[in-house]
Formats: structure tokens, C-alpha cells, sequence
């Protein structure tokens, strides 16, 4: 692979000095004259209708300004367009514990908190509904009067191929059950937003979003304004991993109260507020039935998920897809039936963290692996090699699937960790477990129904030789900015320092999507080549007839613009942007990038589709305490196939970041409700929301981490890139419960794998019963007929056979209903 | 952003100073030593007194004094007990449970004397305003239930201090000063097993320095059990203290522990059990089925509370085996993710 000057070489990253000095400035950082503060009054009921809000006493506290209700807000907004179903704050009923009902705006923040409450609401209390078996079991009360039936959000089912058929034809089918417990993103920085009025009138909103494209879109629709008439700032995200992906109700109102007071209104969340935005880990129950031959080929897969969506659609609809949409992208399934079902419940509502919906269904499949492997003795690594899906492949659900590394990264960790030396021969109490797992390089299609290019970057060049380059792409620590520069530094040959990036402002830069699905350094990589070729092909022009030396023949490089046979004639890249300016005016150039065509013609075809697919091996080695089922995890091993790592300490620290959220995951992360005794309370309440009490990993907590990066470049990505933001969380938690049985040889079928469950496991294997624990059975679920599409081997050509005609998109699309990527 | 609530503050520079506010409105004033107990309560509107008495400014709660033993200003940080190579090789068992307390940048601010009247704690109570607001707030505050047990008569938080157990072992003594009255107290006499009258200090009194006695050939450990190496409160503790005569019999034990009450729990039979044997495994066996007994952890702390008290049989015995001498670092750096040694 060819060396770079910037890409390929570990740098500092451009945005790393204002960071460790304190210096970002985050939302919460930000203050501005005659700044008023906003605090929302919150449900304390976790399902009641609203019959009255009275706010007379809240609006003559001392220093109150303003004070907004359900009333204020007619329209909802969601971020998925089949999903419209929030409004900044509660009309009719209220939905979870911290549904937001009201909200008042103060001089100071204690004037506001004091306020709220001395606001009076009376409710009427509705049944709960605390889990997806008791949504299945009661259709009355409808958490929502939409989705396809009583409290059921999503009910999906995909069959390629026939699997009863290919079942039958396997030597042994598996057939396991599995729960995954929800959890949350818990970044460090709490949401915070400034609304405000522009003195043109306009209206300008400064939030900690992942999104400020949907936030922009959300907000024109809510308010009823123009989007030219709304400037949305992202501002440096302290960590997102999906949990700021969503048009917020907070923001709604700022936006509101500062369009209303003509002053900036703030609000900063608490961080059990965080909790109640969630928008994290659907917990979900999964079934996994899988035909294997004696050599371990799979013959066919029929998988069933169940998920816990909270009380919102948020981007469930897209989480449901996702929990069946990548088993195929990792091995060969010559046969697979997906169904899938999300159920609304009285929670804060489910929605993408890192690896959104397939870490889930990622968890059971590896883990049923290992029990496959167990049951036909053969070696795990050795069964992962022998069904690793091939490259250039259209699979079974018709994922377009380039190059795959994942053989490679197998290779790589087991020799790190001197698996076969090891492996089911370490004393008892010790174990190692190894898992695979493969993730998008962005989502292929938009949340929204458009054919405009995903990602778009601007550059601007003057004669002070500075170059600033525009993106909408969003700083959200995983260091967006730095990808963004060092792509375009290379490729004029200057320093990525020597490069302003101006990103995620809605009035300054292009559109792009946003920092989800991994997609920002494939994407905004692209079109930051793309804008870089361009300038550079216009300054190579002006250099060329300054020096006489074919346009083709200029190199780049060290700051200059110089002959490549005769690297002493050239110009500095300052006086070649002088030429340029000189020969051609004002200098500036665009990329734009788009992906590929999805070969999925189905409903539901919208989900899983990706320019290409990163692969990710780990192996976990634990010690288990078999009388306290006390879990310690010494060391990991991962290797990951990121394609070209751009800056490889950055893709480092996605690799650890992701080892260490997989143990959180893994071993104690729960976002976990109780409800009080019946007969007393009607309660049903997060049970720690807070960072004390949810639990998750300290720096002491961390192991060894051995991370190896396997380069193979990928035709679809920047200098061959590929992501590495989420794809290596998906090995860690069943590569951990895979271990467990190695060293203790009991089952845990269910995260986070918590002493307490060892210790039944282990009591439950003592007393003869099966070694294991974990969910016992998968519910009923009235599913669907599904839709039948043929595989490519089948001669299917990517459509279902079975699919009632449906409208053209451009025929249904309407201003306000555009069809969305899931096309339900 | 959590916002404290409005009071009146007074930066006392005496002991006599905080007394004398102190016994001006008792019921409604509280002492600010490192704060890091009572200002996160106040935020979570626990506890909101209309004036705190902040203790940082007194010299004499900051002082240390050997003579015959030690005794501590209350004002002493956890932070400075944790650098003290003295305490360390004297009092191993208090030096262990304050390295385990909370984190560096806490124990930083937080005292010795702040540990001892360390509010207990509940996943019910240690909530904001507006959660407790959706239980409908419990017995301990603004409350009627008790939701740990519906039909309990008191208040079941847990008391979450990690050098109290540790010091009654090292039988520690307090000394309790307030305008007109000066107390000393043995440390486990501070307590009694109510969640909310979970000290016999009363609301007029201070907490002003510990004095504990010569270690005198006694060794001492403390064993903590949380999630996680760092930041969390106990939800089981073992504080132990054996003195053994030259043949390796003990002669005198003590065996207590925390977080599975509203007090520490001294685990008497367990302790005598050990008298006049070697710390054989035999014995430590023993002792640990007695201490099991003791522990009576409730559904309001991390973890399930029945694995709690199947653990506390295993704590027992590190904690005892390390008495023994045996090397206790693996299982240290297991649990605690620091080898404590």
C-alpha cells in the first residue's frame, strides 16, 4: 500500500490541544448576554392521561419569564418519518417517568427549579406496561394509537430462502435462546442546548447533537418555520455513541422560548435527564434456530427477535431491521428467515447505540457458535475460518459485501493469544473465548426518502495559502475533524495543522447526515478527496504554466508544489494558490458523495446496505471465581480489518474505546426499571440514574488490550478506509461469555453476565440441571406472512416475490409524509 | 445541572465557633467537613438545611497527634490517611479502607470524621428530588414506606462507611464536643441500627477527632466488596483484627461487618469462635459460617442481595487468611483491582 505523508502515519489529532487544555467549547460552555435558563418539569407517572396543568403559581415565581406546556407544541417530530410521534412536550398523556409535561424559562437556573415545582398537573393513571410479554398480553391501554397493533410498534418478517427446507437438510439444528439486557450510552458531557434569536430574527440553535441536518429538519417542522430560516450549530460533542442522534425535546423548546422571549434561553440536563432521553440498547429476548452440517457449515438460520422499545419509535423501526439485518455480512447463510417485533413500553424510548440493533443478535449468534463448535468438536477459530463469508458476495438478504478480513483478523488474535496452546487447556477457573462480528461503513440509504449525496464538503483557498474546509460532519470525539483535514492535507501535500475545519453548522457548511452508522469517515472522506482533487487540479493548472511543467507531473508535497522529475523547480503552496487566485479568481471547490445503489429491491431492504462492511475478531480472557462467580478479565486481544487506518491513533483509540464499552456491557451495564408493589404504587422507575449507580467500567477495571489493525484496502473507502467506530464493541460481550464457559464450563445466555448468574449456573450444573443461564423461552408472536425473496443463488433478483405493489416513491413522497428508507 | 439549594453559610474558625451556631437551630443545621456527602444531598434536596457549618477552616480538626496510639482531627482527609506510612504499618486495616474509598479526587476532600457520619444510604433515598417525587418518597424522607420492605417499621438504608468498620476493630474511640458538653464514645457505640437515627451523635453535636489505641502486636484488615476498583460504596464489608501469641494461637479477634445493616454489624461468635486456635482453614471455616449468619444485606444496594450474602462467607475468609499471613495479593487485585498489600 502506497505510503502517505499524513495518511498512515499516527499524528496528534488537530483538535486534541483544545481538548486536554479544556479549551472545546461544548454547549454547556457557551453563555451569551441576557441568557435565560430552562428547566423541564418531568412525568412522575410512567403512564397517565394529562387532565389538567395548571402553571399560575410557576408563572408569578420571582424571576420567572416564561412558561410553555403541551399546548405550545401542536406538531410532532421523530427522527424516522414513519415515526412521528413526539412532541416536545406531552399533550394528551404522558408516557414513561420523565416524560417532559412542562417547562419554565427563568433569569437563573434555581428560579427555574423552583418553579417547576409549583406547577400543578393532574393525572389519570393508566395500566403500565413494564416489558414486550406484557405488550403482547395487553393490546389496552395503546402506549401509542400507531404501529401495527395494540402496544406492538414493529412487526417484521423476511424469509430468503426456504429454512424449514434447509433445516431439514442440516446434520443438527441448534436452537438457543438468548437476552440482552438495554443499556445506555452514558457519555460524559450531559445534553445542553442554546436557542436564540439572531437580531434578523432568525432563529439559531446550539446543541451537543450528533445530527444537526435532522435537528435543522425536525425544528422547521415543529416550529413551523422555514429551514432557510434556521441555523443549527453541533456543537464539540463530549461523546455521542448514538445518544444524541434524535431531534431532542429540550431543543424544541429552547428553540421555542428564545423565538418567544427574543432572548437566548439555556438548558443543561441533568444527568438523570440523560437517562430519560436514552435513545439507547433495546433490550431484546432472540431466537436463534441454525442448521449446521458435521463440518459446521450453516445450511440456514431462523432467527426471532423480540425488542423492549421503550415509549417512543425514535429509530426503532430501523433497530428492528438491524437486530436481523448483518448475520449474513459475517458468514455464509445459504438460507435465512428473520422476524423481528418491537414493543412500545411505559420507558424511555430505545434507540441506536454504538453497533445500534445488531450487538444484540451479534451476541447470540457467536455464542451459539461456540456451542456448535462444542458440540461437533471442533475448534472455534477453526469453524469461524471455514464459514467466513467470501468477498465481492451478494448474500442471501442481497448486502453487497466487498473485501472481508475477517479471516485474517481470526488468524491474527489467535496467534497473539497463543490460542491453540490454550484454548480449553488452561486450569480451571481460567478461560479464553474468542468472537467475530462485522459492521456497516455507513448507512446506505438517508433517514429520510432523497436521491441528494449523503456527505458534502466545501474548500476555500486564498492567497494567505490557508485552506478551510466546510463539512456538516460532526465533532463528536471520534475525531471527525482530524479525518476530515488529514484526507485533504494529503492530498495538497500541506500539513493537516495548516487546515481551519469549519463543521456542523447548518448556515456555514453543506449537509451531511450526521456522526451515525459509522459513516462519516467513508463518506465525508470521499467528499473531502473529491473537493481536495479538484482544488489541487486547479492550482496544478496555474503551476503548470507558471512552470512550464505538465500539470500531471506536479507532486504535492512538503508545503509545495514542485516538478517530480525535478523536485528543486516548484513553488511553495502558498504562491501556488497565489497563481491560482491570480489565473482564475476566487478559489473554492466541493465534493459530494453518495452511495452506491442498494442490489435489496424488498420492504425492509433499506436496512443493511453499506458502501462496504468492517470485520472485527476478539479474543477475551477471563478468571472466574467458582465460589463468588467473580469475573476478571486480565487481557483481550482484537484485531480489526479497518481497510487503510487513516490515522491510526485515532482507529487505536475507537478499538480500546469499543473493548471497553463491550466490558461495561459485558459485565455490569443495565438500564434496568423496578416497579413498587402493586397494591401501594403504580411506580415504574429507572432504578439508578446516575453515574454513580449505573454501573460501568472504571480506568482501574480496564485490561491489557492488544489491539492489531489489519490493512487491506477496501475500493470503497478513502485510501481503502473502512469504519472502526463501532464494529469492534460487537466481539467483546459474547467473546467474554464464550470465555466464561471455558473457564468454568457454564453457559450464560444473557448479559451482562453478572457473579450472581454464574453462581445459579454453577449451582444449577451441581445439581444436574442444564449449565446454563438465561432466558427459558421465546414468547408467541402473532408474526406476519412473510415476504419471500428469493437469494441471488435462487435466482432471485432482489425483489420479494410476495410484495403487494406498491406506490412509486416519488409518487408517495409528500412535503410532509416523506417515505422513509424502511418503506413500511 | 444539578443546583444546591439556598442556605445560610458560616465558615466557622474554631470548634467552639461551629458549636455555638450549631446549638442555635440544631434540627436545621448542617457540618460541611469535605462535603462530599452532604452537597450532593442538598442537590438531590435529601437533606436541606437553612445553614451549614463549614469545618474546613479549624485548624485543631486537622491535626494528628501520636502518644499512646493515635488520634486523628476528624478534619483529617482520607487522601492524607492513605499517605501516612505510620498508619499504614500500624493500623493496616483502617489504612486498607480508606485506600478503598471512593476515588483519588474524593478522597481528597473528604475526612475521616465525614466517613464516620457518612449518611446511610439506599437505592430508594440516594435519588433526586423528582424520582423520589415518582415513588411517592420513602420512610427515610418525606415518605411513609419503607419500599425496601413495605411492612418494615424503620428505615433499612445501609450504612456505607468504610472506616467505621475498620475502626471498630482497631476499637477506636470518638470524641463528641457541642456547646455546653463534651462526649467521647466507643466508635461502635456511635451506631445503632435504624436508617435514619442511624448515630447516637446528636443534631448539636461534633464529631472532633478519633483516637484509636496503641496497635500493640493486633493486626488488622479490611476487605470491601463493590462493582468496581474504584468509586463505589461497599455493599459488603469484613473489617478483621486478630493478635496471636508466638505459637500462632489467637488470643483476641475481631470480626465486623459493613453495609449489610444500618450499622456495622460486629460478628461476636464468629470472632470467638477463632479464640485460642491457630487460623487454621478449619477454623476459618467456622468463623466464616458464623459471620454469615450476621450478614443480613437488604434489597437496596447493588447487586442481588442473596449473592451478597453468600459472598460474605468468602470475605470472611480472605479477610482471615490474610490475618494468617497467607498472600492475599491475587485475590486483592481480583477484587478490589489493587493489591492493597
Amino acid at each position: 500500500m502506497p505510503e502517505g505523508r499524513v495518511i498512515g502515519i499516527p499524528r496528534r489529532r488537530v483538535d486534541g490541544r483544545a481538548k486536554v487544555t479544556g479549551q472545546t467549547r461544548f454547549a454547556d460552555d457557551l453563555a451569551f448576554p441576557r441568557m435565560a435558563y430552562c428547566r423541564l418539569l418531568r412525568s412522575p407517572h410512567p403512564h397517565a392521561r394529562i387532565v389538567r396543568i395548571d402553571t399560575t403559581r410557576a408563572a408569578e415565581h420571582p424571576g420567572v419569564l416564561l412558561v410553555l406546556t403541551g399546548d405550545d407544541f401542536p406538531i410532532p417530530y421523530g427522527i424516522l418519518p414513519v415515526s412521528q410521534d413526539e412532541h416536545a412536550l406531552c399533550r394528551d398523556k404522558v408516557r414513561f417517568v420523565g416524560d417532559p409535561v412542562a417547562a419554565v424559562v427563568a433569569r437563573d437556573e434555581l428560579a427555574a427549579i423552583e418553579a417547576v415545582d409549583l406547577i400543578e398537573v393532574e393525572y389519570e393513571r393508566l395500566r403500565t406496561i413494564a416489558d414486550p410479554i406484557e405488550s403482547l398480553e395487553h393490546p389496552e391501554p395503546r402506549i401509542h394509537e400507531y404501529g401495527d397493533e395494540g402496544n406492538i410498534h414493529k412487526k417484521v418478517s423476511l424469509a430468503f430462502g426456504d429454512v424449514e427446507q434447509a433445516l431439514g437438510e442440516a446434520d443438527q439444528v441448534f436452537e438457543d435462546t438468548f437476552f440482552y439486557q438495554g443499556n445506555t450510552h452514558l457519555p460524559i458531557e450531559q445534553h445542553a442546548a442554546v436557542g436564540l434569536k439572531d437580531p434578523d430574527g432568525k432563529l439559531v440553535l446550539y446543541s451537543s447533537t450528533q445530527t444537526p441536518h435532522y435537528v435543522h429538519r425536525a425544528l422547521a417542522k415543529a416550529l413551523e418555520m422555514p429551514a432557510a430560516h434556521i441555523r443549527v450549530v453541533a456543537t464539540p460533542n463530549g461523546g455521542g455513541f448514538g445518544g444524541k442522534s434524535d431531534p431532542f425535546n429540550h431543543e424544541v423548546v429552547v428553540a421555542k422560548a428564545a423565538l418567544l422571549l427574543d432572548r437566548p434561553v439555556k438548558i443543561s440536563l441533568t444527568r438523570e435527564e440523560v437517562f430519560y432521553c436514552h435513545r439507547g440498547r433495546h433490550p431484546v429476548l432472540m431466537k436463534f434456530r441454525t442448521g449446521v452440517k458435521k463440518d459446521g457449515t450453516i445450511t440456514g438460520v431462523h432467527l426471532q427477535t423480540l425488542l423492549d422499545g421503550g415509549a417512543y419509535g425514535s429509530y426503532g423501526v430501523a433497530s428492528t431491521f438491524y437486530t436481523g439485518a448483518l448475520q449474513t455480512v459475517t458468514y455464509h447463510i445459504p438460507a435465512y428467515h428473520f422476524q423481528g417485533c418491537r414493543a412500545f413500553t411505559n420507558k424511555p424510548p430505545c434507540g441506536p447505540k454504538r453497533g445500534h440493533g445488531t450487538p444484540q443478535s451479534r451476541f447470540g449468534q457467536e455464542v451459539q457458535l461456540d456451542k456448535i463448535a462444542d458440540a461437533l468438536s471442533l475448534d472455534p477459530a477453526d469453524l469461524r475460518l471455514r464459514i467466513v463469508e467470501h468477498p465481492d458476495t451478494l448474500t442471501a438478504n442481497y448486502l453487497r459485501v466487498g473485501t472481508i478480513g475477517l479471516a485474517e483478523c481470526i488468524n491474527r488474535v489467535t496467534v497473539a493469544a497463543n490460542w491453540k496452546a490454550r484454548f480449553r487447556k488452561l486450569p480451571r477457573g481460567r478461560g479464553l473465548g474468542l468472537a467475530c462480528s462485522s459492521y456497516l461503513s455507513g448507512a446506505g440509504l438517508p433517514i429520510y426518502w432523497n436521491d441528494m449525496p449523503h456527505s458534502g464538503v466545501q474548500l476555500k483557498l486564498d492567497r494567505s495559502g490557508g485552506v478551510t474546509a466546510f463539512c456538516g460532519a460532526t465533532e463528536i470525539g471520534q475525531g471527525s475533524d482530524d479525518v476530515l483535514v488529514g484526507c485533504i492535507a494529503e492530498i495538497l501535500g500541506i500539513d493537516p495543522f495548516d487546515i481551519r475545519a469549519v463543521t456542523g453548522d447548518t448556515d456555514l457548511t453543506p449537509v451531511d447526515l450526521g456522526s451515525y452508522s459509522s459513516r462519516v469517515t467513508l463518506m465525508m472522506g470521499n467528499a473531502a478527496i473529491q473537493a481536495a482533487e479538484r482544488a489541487r487540479d486547479i492550482l496544478a493548472q496555474a503551476v503548470s504554466r507558471k512552470l512550464d511543467v505538465p500539470a500531471a507531473r506536479l507532486v504535492f508535497a512538503d508545503r509545495r508544489v514542485f516538478d517530480a522529475e525535478d523536485p528543486a523547480r516548484g513553488v511553495s503552496f502558498q504562491d501556488a494558490v497565489c497563481l491560482a487566485e491570480t489565473a482564475f479568481g476566487t478559489l473554492g471547490t466541493t465534493g459530494s458523495y453518495t452511495p452506491p445503489k442498494s442490489a435489496a429491491k424488498f420492504k425492509g431492504g433499506g436496512v443493511g446496505p453499506s458502501p462496504t462492511y468492517s470485520y472485527t475478531a476478539a479474543i477475551v480472557e477471563v478468571d472466574v471465581d467458582e465460589t463468588t462467580g467473580w469475573v476478571t478479565v486480565p487481557r483481550v486481544w482484537i484485531a480489526h480489518d479497518i481497510g487503510r487506518a487513516l490515522n491510526p491513533t485515532l482507529v487505536r483509540g475507537q478499538v480500546e474505546g469499543s473493548v471497553y464499552m463491550g466490558l461495561g456491557e459485558a459485565l455490569m451495564e443495565e438500564q434496568a426499571f423496578r416497579r413498587l408493589p402493586a397494591r401501594l404504587s403504580s411506580a415504574l422507575v429507572h432504578k439508578f440514574p446516575s453515574l454513580l449507580e449505573y454501573k460501568s467500567p472504571t480506568s482501574l477495571d480496564m485490561p491489557e488490550v492488544f489491539t492489531e489493525l489489519v490493512e487491506n484496502p477496501d475500493p470503497a473507502g478513502p485510501f481503502g478506509a473502512k469504519e472502526v467506530g463501532q464494529g469492534p464493541l460487537l466481539p467483546i460481550m459474547p467473546a467474554l461469555a464464550n470465555a466464561v464457559y471455558d473457564a468454568v464450563g457454564v453457559r450464560i445466555d444473557e448479559v451482562p453476565i453478572t457473579p450472581d448468574k454464574i453462581v445459579k449456573a454453577l449451582d444449577a450444573a451441581r445439581e444436574g440441571k442444564p449449565a446454563r443461564y438465561g432466558p427459558a423461552s421465546f414468547p408467541t408472536v402473532p408474526w406476519p406472512e412473510p415476504l419471500q425473496v428469493p437469494p441471488p443463488w435462487a435466482g432471485g433478483d432482489g425483489h420479494a416475490t410476495n410484495e403487494p405493489p406498491r406506490k412509486s416513491r416519488r409518487a408517495a413522497r409528500t412535503a410532509d409524509q416523506p417515505e422513509t428508507v424502511v418503506r413500511t | 445541572m444539578m443546583r444546591l439549594p439556598e442556605f445560610r453559610y458560616c465558615a466557622a474558625r474554631s470548634i467552639e465557633e461551629a458549636a455555638a451556631v450549631l446549638a442555635e437551630s440544631p434540627a436545621d443545621t448542617m457540618l460541611l467537613a469535605g462535603g462530599t456527602d452532604v452537597l450532593p444531598n442538598m442537590k438531590r434536596r435529601q437533606q436541606v438545611p437553612r445553614t451549614v457549618v463549614g469545618l474546613r477552616g479549624i485548624p485543631a480538626l486537622g491535626a494528628q497527634h501520636n502518644g499512646n496510639g493515635l488520634v486523628l482531627g476528624a478534619g483529617v482527609t482520607l487522601t492524607h490517611i492513605v499517605r501516612d506510612p505510620n498508619i499504614r504499618a500500624h493500623y493496616p486495616g483502617l489504612w486498607q479502607a480508606a485506600a478503598q474509598i471512593a476515588t483519588p479526587h474524593l478522597r481528597n476532600m473528604g475526612t475521616i470524621g465525614g466517613n464516620l457520619c457518612l449518611d446511610t444510604r439506599c437505592t430508594y433515598y440516594d435519588q433526586n428530588y423528582e424520582w423520589r417525587k415518582a415513588i411517592d418518597f420513602c420512610l427515610k424522607k418525606d415518605g411513609a414506606v419503607c419500599w425496601v420492605a413495605t411492612s418494615s417499621p424503620r428505615c433499612l438504608a445501609v450504612s456505607s462507611t468504610d472506616t467505621a468498620p475498620a475502626l471498630i476493630a482497631l476499637r477506636a474511640r470518638v470524641r463528641l464536643v457541642s456547646a455546653n458538653s463534651v462526649r467521647e464514645v466507643d466508635v461502635t457505640d456511635l451506631y445503632q441500627n435504624d436508617g435514619i437515627q442511624y448515630s447516637v451523635r446528636r443534631a448539636d453535636e461534633i464529631l472532633t477527632e478519633i483516637a484509636l489505641p496503641p496497635s500493640d502486636g493486633w493486626r488488622s484488615t479490611y476487605w470491601k466488596l463493590r462493582r468496581r476498583g474504584s468509586f463505589d460504596f461497599p455493599v459488603l464489608s469484613v473489617a478483621g483484627a486478630v493478635r496471636l501469641d508466638p505459637s500462632g494461637g489467637v488470643t483476641d479477634a475481631r470480626i465486623v461487618l459493613g453495609a449489610v445493616a444500618s450499622r456495622p454489624m460486629e460478628a461476636r461468635e464468629a470472632a470467638s469462635t477463632l479464640v485460642g486456635r491457630p487460623l487454621s482453614d478449619e477454623a476459618i471455616a467456622e468463623a466464616a459460617e458464623q459471620a454469615f449468619a450476621v450478614a443480613k444485606p437488604m434489597d437496596n444496594t447493588d447487586f442481588t442481595l442473596h449473592w451478597r450474602k453468600r459472598v460474605s462467607r468468602a470475605f470472611v475468609t480472605y479477610a482471615l487468611r490474610e490475618l494468617r499471613g497467607d498472600d492475599m495479593r491475587d485475590e486483592r487485585v481480583k477484587t478490589a483491582r489493587q493489591a492493597m498489600g
